[in-house]
């Protein structure tokens, strides 16, 4: 019997906001432990929440880029349940009326090679809501410590329906919403730092079935790789559980992304009864059109929306346009030179590569480059005119990257312009590579266009490098139609 | 006008120290040793910090001095109930659960009261996290009732009554769910008021049902609680529940409002249970009333009799919810027995919480839980609703309501052991809190025997100002408020 | 009166995190069997069409702008923990 897994990501992302969900006091990483707490964020009694408008200015804008439904009034419940890290014992979340509903998020699974880009598929969404975050426990030998620095900060919540086949799709899924809300700006989305995370939900049935299987939920999924593996490694684990004849479990697993192992978790609340009612403490948000278009105007075009429309308005192949659309600041710059230059394709090579490779090296990002579109607009120029060649280019453009001069002052500046040809000497070499040449004089006049080319080396061979092409491929023409 | 300076009004007191006859120190000196006196007997503070009120006293003497004075709330020692916050300050909600607790911040009311200058004098006592109605359920010992002390103050702000009555401070904040202000304001002789829900923050305040919680004044006269009315009132960016409204200067209000009104006497209010010499009190007032041109017309309150379970479900389920922050992990007491991180909670809130505060807890638990959230808590918000909509439907024909405050006097401590004879207690004040309408106890004579009598009145949405005129009108035709316990 | 039908002390108990003596679950289940007797009344009420009572009033947006506030020092946060290490509140160990 063949059978196919079944997936749901649920996936908590913070929201980067200066002060926290329910308080105005700072929100913030890193910082000297238990010094962004106040009477709320630790629960004293009398504290009362208040809504950060922000945060939901974020989350409405979240829905619109994920194509979701937002609700025209919504609410706040109350989870109840206890832990140390949630100082009220209940998170004040969204249950039945949450502020985002549907949506999808489009990925992009591999292509069958690396410049080829793979099959585009629509993830489609159950719901987004907002809900704060919680404390942090260090677990020690004997004890826990706990700092609540975290607790309190605006959490998004975005459920996908359970639509995912594989873990690739998974992963393809992870990348395309991280990228998403980059460029949102709602959240800087570094896992390392806790401001997105994931829980897969994992069953599998057989192929045909339309019924859900036993679902595993796996936690502690610390990176989008471990994701993909632990997804995989829990695929395997269940499909050898049914081989074997054994029967699954509905259980949380814990997946250890080191060891590539996961174990069952002793679950906190044997009773999950949340217990969820209306907060009686906070007002229901109303969400008007007038609002929506505010946000709506101020939403940024998709990554994969930019993505095909470089492809068609510029004809970048998709090896350029995967790597310029992963980053909205990158996106910008090359729009921005490539409007400069009208040479989209040009720009895009040295942005794709030589930007890309030294920003790289020199660990900043594409903001604090003193490489400007307007720098990168002006090299394309000079190559493009003759007035320096290849492999100078590539030395004017280091050079650039470390002083932000433009490009003509540095080829001055090295002597790196190419030779101004002299016209007569030139003449003479392009006569004597057309007279040793002449099939490739006849395949020319024939209409092979190609057939010029061999002349070209012998004319660039003499002329020691130095030759402005376009002026060694107007003489060329010139000779051979007088020929 | 009492000799005793402390059963002086804030009115009298103001111009008294503007006019230097008196200064902040002496004042705040002869409350003190008032309270030295009778507190071993009234037992209203948990605590009083007197170095703290001497210097407070002395900040407003030297102001005063400079020309700098703020009003006349100025260097008025005015009580707390252990529930309000005040930063250095205990905060302990008379539970062994915060026995320790030190509020690192002053609550809003806290605030605007240092800001009108005022004194906070004291802690005083409470039922455990306000729940309760005769102040039995504190953690340190019940309160006595000045006015016989073999008998309860009323609850949950029994020590805020306790301690205006006998002349411990010169007014008192109480905080009111079902009655917990007018209640005891009845019980004790004095004025109480539960503002409009929203009228007053609630930040600072310990949260016991957050859809019906009110910090309101106790005072001795109509002028008095419209001075600090108007001093606590006004919207908090703090708390979401509270209203964006004008708040008017009640006391300059009062000289406009005159009436005659049009007086509602919810029939439902006066029938079984309702103690003859309470009820004969109120038709007194009933009639006096009328005798100042009034119209008096009897309404109907259809709902009254859900009242009870309808707010027994709400705030207990309320309630539940907002004592699970009492764990003993940030704050509060910590179980020395406690074998692991859950075994801390089941420990620490035994040990923590009283028995009351445990059957709320388990109750509200319950109506919450799953399977029974729509039977009981979605359906007593419904039946909420149908209460509300009985007010505003007889406000279309009356401008005030007036009831008795309770349905007997104080009762002797020990009396009510039964937790449901207790909730009983709360019959004509509860409906008020559901509605989320203003409710003011008004004195208005004594029984037989010498204890105090209060008649209620329920006024409209956001209408304080009315409804202060409206008790003053009766205030200004009997002097109550001139006896005083013999203590 | 006996205890209401529904009430199962120890698994209400358990979920609001109280450990009840034997005897203070006898007491408190026939307490609160009479309080929940008493409130069965609610269940005779035509309640149809009717809107539940969110807020007295309602209002929406109640929100405040993200400007952030000075907060509590980290000895002020602590001030009140019953146990404290480098600064951090220490509890029992957690098990997962």
């Amino acid at each position: 019997m063949n059978y196919e897994a079944v997936i749901g990501l649920e996936v908590h992302v913070q929201i980067k906001t200066r002060s926290k969900m329910f308080t105005r006091v700072a929100a913030g990483y890193g910082h000297e432990e238990n010094t962004l707490t106040d009477p709320v964020v630790l629960a004293l009694p009398g504290a009362l929440p208040v809504m950060n408008k922000a945060a939901l200015d974020a989350v409405i804008k979240a829905g619109l880029l994920l194509g979701c439904e937002i609700a025209s009034v919504c609410k706040w419940d109350r989870k109840n349940y206890f832990y140390p890290d949630s100082p009220k014992n209940y998170q004040i979340s969204q249950y039945d009326q949450p502020i985002c509903v549907g949506g999808r998020v489009e990925i992009e699974l591999p292509g069958s090679a690396r410049n080829v880009m793979g099959e585009h598929r629509k993830i489609a969404l159950t719901r987004i809501h907002l809900e704060e975050d919680v404390g942090k426990l260090n677990h020690g030998a004997t004890d826990s410590l706990v700092d609540f620095n975290r607790a309190g900060t605006p959490l998004m919540e975005i459920v996908s329906e359970p639509v995912m086949h594989s873990a690739q799709e998974a992963f393809a899924y992870l990348t395309s919403l991280r990228t998403t809300m980059i460029y949102g700006g709602i959240s800087d989305c570094d896992m390392e730092k806790g401001q997105l995370r994931c829980d897969a939900n994992i069953s599998i049935r057989p192929v045909g079935e339309q019924k859900l299987g036993t679902k595993v939920e796996l936690k502690n999924l610390n990176s989008i790789s471990f994701v993909r593996d632990g997804i995989e490694h829990e695929i395997k684990r269940q499909l050898a559980v049914v081989a074997r004849g054994g029967t699954l479990v509905q259980e949380t697993r814990d997946y250890d992304g080191q060891t590539g192992t996961s174990q069952s978790l002793r679950t906190k609340e044997m009773a999950h009864d949340y217990r969820y009612f209306p907060d009686p403490d906070l007002m229901p948000v109303r969400v008007d059109a007038a609002w929506k278009e505010r946000l709506r105007a101020e939403c940024p075009e998709l990554p994969f929306d930019k993505q095909r429309r470089f492809f068609t308005a510029h004809q970048l192949p998709y090896t350029l346009t995967s790597v310029l659309v992963g980053d909205r600041a990158l996106a910008d710059y090359f729009e921005e030179a490539a409007k400069l230059s009208g040479k989209p394709q040009a720009v895009g090579n040295w942005i794709a590569n030589d930007l890309l490779r030294e920003l790289a090296h020199a660990k900043i990002g594409v903001a604090q480059s003193k490489v400007r579109p307007s720098h990168v607009a002006a090299l394309v120029d000079l190559v493009d005119s003759g007035a320096v060649l290849g492999t100078a280019a590539r030395e004017i453009f280091m050079e650039m990257f470390a002083t932000g001069d433009m490009p003509a002052g540095v080829a001055e500046r090295r002597g790196l312009k190419a030779v101004p040809t002299d016209t007569s000497e030139l003449e003479q070499w392009c006569r004597e590579a057309i007279a040793t040449n002449s099939k490739a004089v006849a395949e020319f006049q024939a209409g092979k266009e190609s057939a010029i080319n061999a002349f070209k080396g012998p004319v660039m061979k003499a002329a020691k490098g130095k030759a402005n092409p376009k002026l060694v491929d107007e003489t060329l023409r010139r000779l051979l139609a007088a020929t | 006008m009492p000799s005793e300076i402390f059963y002086r009004s804030i009115t009298e007191l103001a111009a008294a120290l503007a006019a230097k006859k008196i200064s902040a120190v002496e004042l705040m000196q002869a409350v003190m040793t008032r309270t030295r006196q009778v507190d071993s007997r009234v037992r209203a503070f948990n605590s009083y910090d007197e170095s703290d009120a001497q210097t407070q006293a002395s900040a407003a003497d030297a102001r005063r001095s400079a020309g700098e004075s703020r009003g006349p709330l100025d260097g008025i020692p005015i009580g707390l109930k252990d529930v309000i916050a005040v930063a250095g300050q205990p905060l302990t909600a008379s539970s062994k659960m915060l026995a320790n607790f030190v509020s690192p911040y002053d609550a809003t009311v806290t605030q605007k009261l240092k800001n009108a200058g005022a004194i906070c004098w004291g802690r005083l006592n409470l039922d455990e996290f306000a729940m309760g109605s005769s102040t039995e359920n504190s953690a340190n010992g019940s309160t006595a009732n000045p006015w016989d002390l073999t008998r309860v103050p009323g609850g949950s702000s029994g020590g805020s009554a306790a301690a205006l009555a006998a002349g411990e401070a010169i007014a008192t904040l109480g905080s009111d769910t079902g009655g917990s202000i007018r209640q005891p304001a009845a019980f004790c002789g004095i004025l109480g008021l539960k503002p409009t829900y929203g009228l007053v923050s609630r930040y600072g305040l310990v949260a016991f049902a957050s859809s019906l919680d009110q910090i309101g004044p106790f005072t001795r006269t109509v002028e008095d609680a419209a001075l600090v009315l108007s001093a606590i009132a006004g919207h908090d960016e703090r708390d979401s529940t509270s209203f964006k409204i004008e708040v008017p200067d009640y006391r300059a209000e009062l000289a406009e409002r005159r009436g005659p009104w049009r007086i509602g006497i919810p029939k439902e209010y006066f029938a079984d249970g309702l103690d003859p010499e309470v009820g004969a009190a109120v038709e007194k007032a009933i009639a006096f009333y009328q005798s100042r041109g009034c119209t008096i017309k009897e309404v109907s309150l259809p709902h009254t009799r859900y009242c009870l379970d309808t707010y027994y479900v709400i705030a207990t389920a309320e309630a539940s919810s907002n004592l699970a922050r009492y764990d003993g992990v940030r704050y509060g007491h910590r179980s020395k027995d406690a074998k692991d991180a859950v075994d801390l909670y089941f420990k620490s809130r035994a040990e923590g919480f009283g028995p009351e505060v445990k059957r709320r807890i388990i109750l509200g638990t319950y109506v919450l839980s799953s399977g029974y959230y729509d039977a009981y808590y979605v359906r007593a918000q419904k039946v909420r609703t149908l209460i509300r909509q009985d007010f505003l439907n007889a406000y279309r024909e009356v401008d005030v309501l007036l009831t008795p405050t309770t349905p007997t006097a104080a009762f002797k401590i020990g009396e009510k052991a039964d937790p449901l004879a207790l909730y009983l207690c709360d019959i004509y004040t509860i409906g008020v809190n559901l509605a989320g309408l203003p409710g003011m106890s008004v004195p208005c004579g004594f029984t037989a025997s010498g204890l105090p009598i209060g008649l209620q009145l329920i006024g409209q949405p956001f209408q304080e100002a009315e409804l202060l005129a409206i008790a003053q009108a009766y205030e200004s035709g009997h002097d109550w408020s001139t006896r005083h316990p013999g203590l | 009166m006996s205890s209401a039908p529904q009430l199962d002390i120890d698994h209400v108990a358990k979920l609001a995190r109280l450990v009840l003596t034997p005897e203070e679950k006898v007491t408190y289940a026939q307490q609160l069997g009479d309080v929940l007797h008493h409130i069965e009344q609610l269940a005779k009420i035509d309640v149809t069409d009717v809107e539940p009572t969110a807020h007295a009033s309602p209002v929406f947006n109640v929100w405040s702008e993200d400007v952030p506030r000075a907060g509590l020092t980290v000895e002020q946060a602590l001030q009140n923990a019953p146990a404290q290490r480098d600064h951090m509140i220490v509890v029992p160990k957690v098990v997962e």
